[in-house]
């Protein structure tokens, strides 16, 4: 959760305004408040709901943008990949299978260094057709040089989205990022959201700036052209080195966003929840906090001494940082909400990659246990956090348990 | 010690792919009947599939299966024991469609290895073209007419047991004619192309080609920029726009000729070459509009000059132009420079025009265009006078 500075907190009570708006809605008023230039929407749950917003918003005058409904996903992601080249500040997203049909696009973005953001309305991807939530739509570009971020508020969306455009944009990154919001639990339920002042938007967020890279009349260049194996490598550690210096941006701007609008995240990369003392934590992504939060001040009455770290970037995963963090703990459960097929101890995308930033990042390396769980929109219960938590004390205290299990899964 | 092989078949992509195919897997089988092992295997960067691109097919081959592996631990040999080249305008040098630059046909030849090339010419003025070298190498000219065909046909004209022929005179270490025989008797089972390879081998000749002896043209040389030196996006600087330019005798400025990249020139893609008759030219600018590749300079004159660094040969300017003889498609063995056309025209009318006569005298307007051909039905036309090569004792 955010916190306000005390100091600011006069001064943005003149110009913030309070509204009870969706994580959609949030992020539909964060392109409106960054002046976006070019969206581009196809219809897909739960992603709907923010062009739907958007172009209200246009409709009614308030925002000015080309507002361009594609054919398909694939058209959507390719006209604002163009739309960024040229020089305008971007705007797209989609849901699961959408965003899977959008893949070509997606691939080819990071590569020829275009900011765009994007909203991912995580969804299940198919068959089962299904709406609820999984991770493993947005999760699927995570090697190619992507961006990606998870929220679990209204609030953290309109935030992230405007942090989200002031990384993309710097000159030093300039790769596309995706905010994740989970369908249904933040898409598409009301909460109370401050909107910051548009001028407050403006100091935060300088024009987005392509430079050289600008395709344009007057600077002719040609992009993508077909390259052999003398030229692929190079290109590929170009995109290397935004991951090596993605982490120290992200702080910059995270920090110049407190000085803006007086709202503290705190350590950009995770939350940390209750951990000072404890003896265990659990870590996920995304909405799930909120059953897991309500859990362990639960337990903590029963004098359980049980944390929780919720992961907001993914990429660039903070993986040292994260590692000093968890180190302190005498055994991890994460909880995927997504799933790795074959994967190492078959365990979900953000297990493995934890345990991976573990095992070079930490000198006591705990146990981390892998939990599957909240899978095609399924609720995660109070209990079902109770019953993980148990499970990860029994390895804190030296009994082996299973590195991958299901929870909330009829038997 | 054992002793490691390695061959290149250089081809135009489409037309010769099957065939250099063909040529490597043979050297291989031929090879593995005296017990030696082998690979055959295309240069993947090539897109082999595209018209005229240059490309090459490779065998390696060696004693034991270590030697072989040694030899198969890279992209491609960097030396090779002999080098064919199955289309004699190739000798201009070879760029890859994946661009590495203006390559000389002899190479990655080996000091004191031989060099094949398909050809109607004779050795010196085939040296007009090949690039000169600073090892001694040996010129060995196979007599025939390019082979040609397709992505779906194949010119079954012997043109792959004669260079096997030719390789096993060559190249005795590598296999005896008794191994491609072998290989011919039980593999592709026909006599006639036992006959072809001995025929082949029978006639087969080199010449020894000195130090210094060639082309004298000076190769582009390029260096690899770093990951921190290139630009970013996977963008390239654009072309400037280009302008007008000089008329060679009056000096005055006039005309257009687009900027273009210095560093990427498509002229070995071609077989065939435009040449243009200013004289008649009406100016009615359908071969610059029509010019997939914007090779035509606008002359101060108002006429298009095909510029021939640019220009890799489709032939679309000939098919479009209206006028009888104004633009005919030439074989590019004929020419040894890329020189304007339209410069020499000015220089001296007189000369140019009688050197057209020359060029084209046989040339009728063509019917429609195809690929690798000048025409439809060019391939027939020539069996008659392949057929005469092959007879000749």
């Amino acid at each position: 959760m955010a916190t306000l500075t005390k100091s600011v907190e006069e001064k943005k009570k003149i110009n913030e305004q309070e509204a009870l708006i969706t994580g959609a809605e949030a992020i539909a008023i964060a392109c409106k408040l960054a002046n976006v230039d070019v969206v581009t929407a196809y219809p897909i749950r739960p992603y709907d709901t923010v062009m739907q917003y958007i172009s209200q918003l246009v409709a009614d005058g308030e925002m000015d943008c080309e507002f361009i409904v594609a054919e398909g996903e694939h058209s959507q992601f390719e006209i604002v990949k163009h739309a960024s080249v040229c020089g305008a500040r971007v705007f797209c997203g989609s849901s699961g299978v959408g965003w899977m049909y959008a893949m070509e696009a997606l691939t080819v973005s990071p590569a020829l260094r275009v900011p765009m953001v994007c909203m991912v309305g995580n969804r299940a991807l198919d068959d089962p057709g299904a709406f609820g939530v999984e991770h493993n739509d947005a999760l699927a570009v995570r090697d190619l040089g992507w961006m990606l971020t998870w929220v679990d508020s209204a609030q953290e969306a309109l935030d992230t989205a405007l942090i989200a455009y002031r990384v993309a944009e710097d000159r030093r990154i300039f790769v596309p990022l995706a905010i994740s919001c989970d369908g249904a639990f933040l898409t598409h339920s009301q909460a109370l959201v401050q909107i910051p002042a548009a001028e407050l938007v403006q100091k935060f967020l300088p024009r987005y700036n392509r430079g050289e890279l600008l395709l344009h009349p007057d600077n002719v260049i040609s992009v993508a052209p077909q390259a052999n194996e003398d030229w692929v490598m190079e290109i590929r550690r170009q995109n290397y080195a935004v991951t090596e210096i993605a982490c120290d941006v992200i702080r910059e701007v995270y920090a110049d966003f407190e000085r803006t609008f007086g709202r503290k995240y705190g350590n950009p990369f995770f939350e940390e929840y209750m951990t000072e003392d404890a003896e265990v934590v659990l870590l996920g992504m995304g909405t799930l906090s909120t059953p897991v939060k309500v859990a362990i001040r639960k337990m903590r009455e029963q004098g359980k001494k049980v944390g929780f770290v919720r992961l907001r970037w993914f990429r660039p995963f903070a993986g040292p940082e994260l590692a000093k963090c968890l180190e302190r703990f005498k055994a991890i459960g994460v909880l995927d909400r997504d799933f790795s097929f074959g994967s190492p101890n078959l365990s979900g995308v953000v297990a493995t990659e934890v345990r991976s930033a573990m095992y070079t990042g930490s000198s006591t390396r705990p146990p981390v246990l892998g939990f599957i769980g909240g899978l095609g929109g399924r609720e995660v219960t109070v209990p079902d956090v109770e019953e993980m938590t148990e499970i990860v004390f029994k390895a804190a205290q030296g009994k082996p348990q299973p590195l991958t299990q299901w929870i909330g899964l009829r038997g | 010690m054992a002793q490691l092989f390695a061959v290149e078949i250089i081809y135009r992509g489409v037309f010769q792919k099957t065939l250099a195919k063909n040529i490597t897997r043979g050297i291989v089988l031929a090879a593995h009947n005296e017990g030696k092992l082998g690979i055959s295997f295309g240069r993947y960067g090539d897109a082999p599939e595209r018209n005229g691109i240059p490309g090459k097919s490779f065998a390696i081959v060696a004693d034991d299966e270590l030697t072989l592996e040694a030899g198969m631990a890279q992209y491609e040999p960097k030396q090779v024991d002999v080098s064919v080249v199955l289309d004699d305008t190739l000798c201009k040098g070879t760029e890859s469609w994946a661009w590495y630059g203006l390559r000389p046909v002899n190479g990655s030849l080996r000091p004191g290895r031989t060099l094949i090339v398909v050809s109607l010419q004779d050795a010196p003025t085939l040296l007009k073209n090949i690039h000169r070298r600073d090892q001694p190498y040996k010129l060995g000219i196979m007599k025939g007419i390019a082979s040609f065909s397709g992505m779906w046909v194949y010119k079954d004209d012997h043109t792959d047991v004669r260079v096997l022929g030719a390789i096993a005179k060559a190249m005795p270490e590598l296999f005896s004619l008794a191994s491609v025989e072998k290989f011919i008797t039980e593999k592709l089972k026909s006599p006639v192309k036992v006959t072809s390879a001995h025929t082949a081998f029978d006639r087969f000749t080199t010449i020894d080609v000195k130090p210094g002896q060639g082309n004298p043209e000076e190769l582009f040389k390029f260096d690899l920029p770093g990951w921190s030196d290139m630009r970013g996006g996977v963008s390239i600087k654009g072309q400037p726009q280009g302008g007008p330019y000089a008329d060679p005798i009056t000096k005055e400025l006039g005309g257009f000729r687009p900027a273009r990249n210095e560093l990427f020139k498509k002229y070995s893609s071609r077989t065939l070459r435009p040449v243009v008759n200013f004289a008649t030219c009406t100016k009615c600018t359908l071969c610059w509009l029509n010019c997939p590749d914007a090779s035509f300079d606008v002359t101060p004159d108002g006429t298009y000059d095909a510029n021939l660094e640019v220009c890799c040969g489709c032939g679309v300017c000939e098919e479009v132009c209206p006028v009888k003889n104004c633009i005919t498609m030439v074989n590019e063995s004929e020419f040894h420079d890329n020189k304007s056309q339209w410069v020499a025209f000015k220089k001296d009318k007189d000369a140019y025009l009688k050197s057209l006569e020359k060029e084209i005298t046989k040339a009728e307007p063509i019917e429609k265009r195809t690929h690798g051909f000048r025409y439809r039905g060019q391939y027939q036309e020539q069996v008659p006078a392949a057929l005469e090569i092959a007879n000749k004792r």
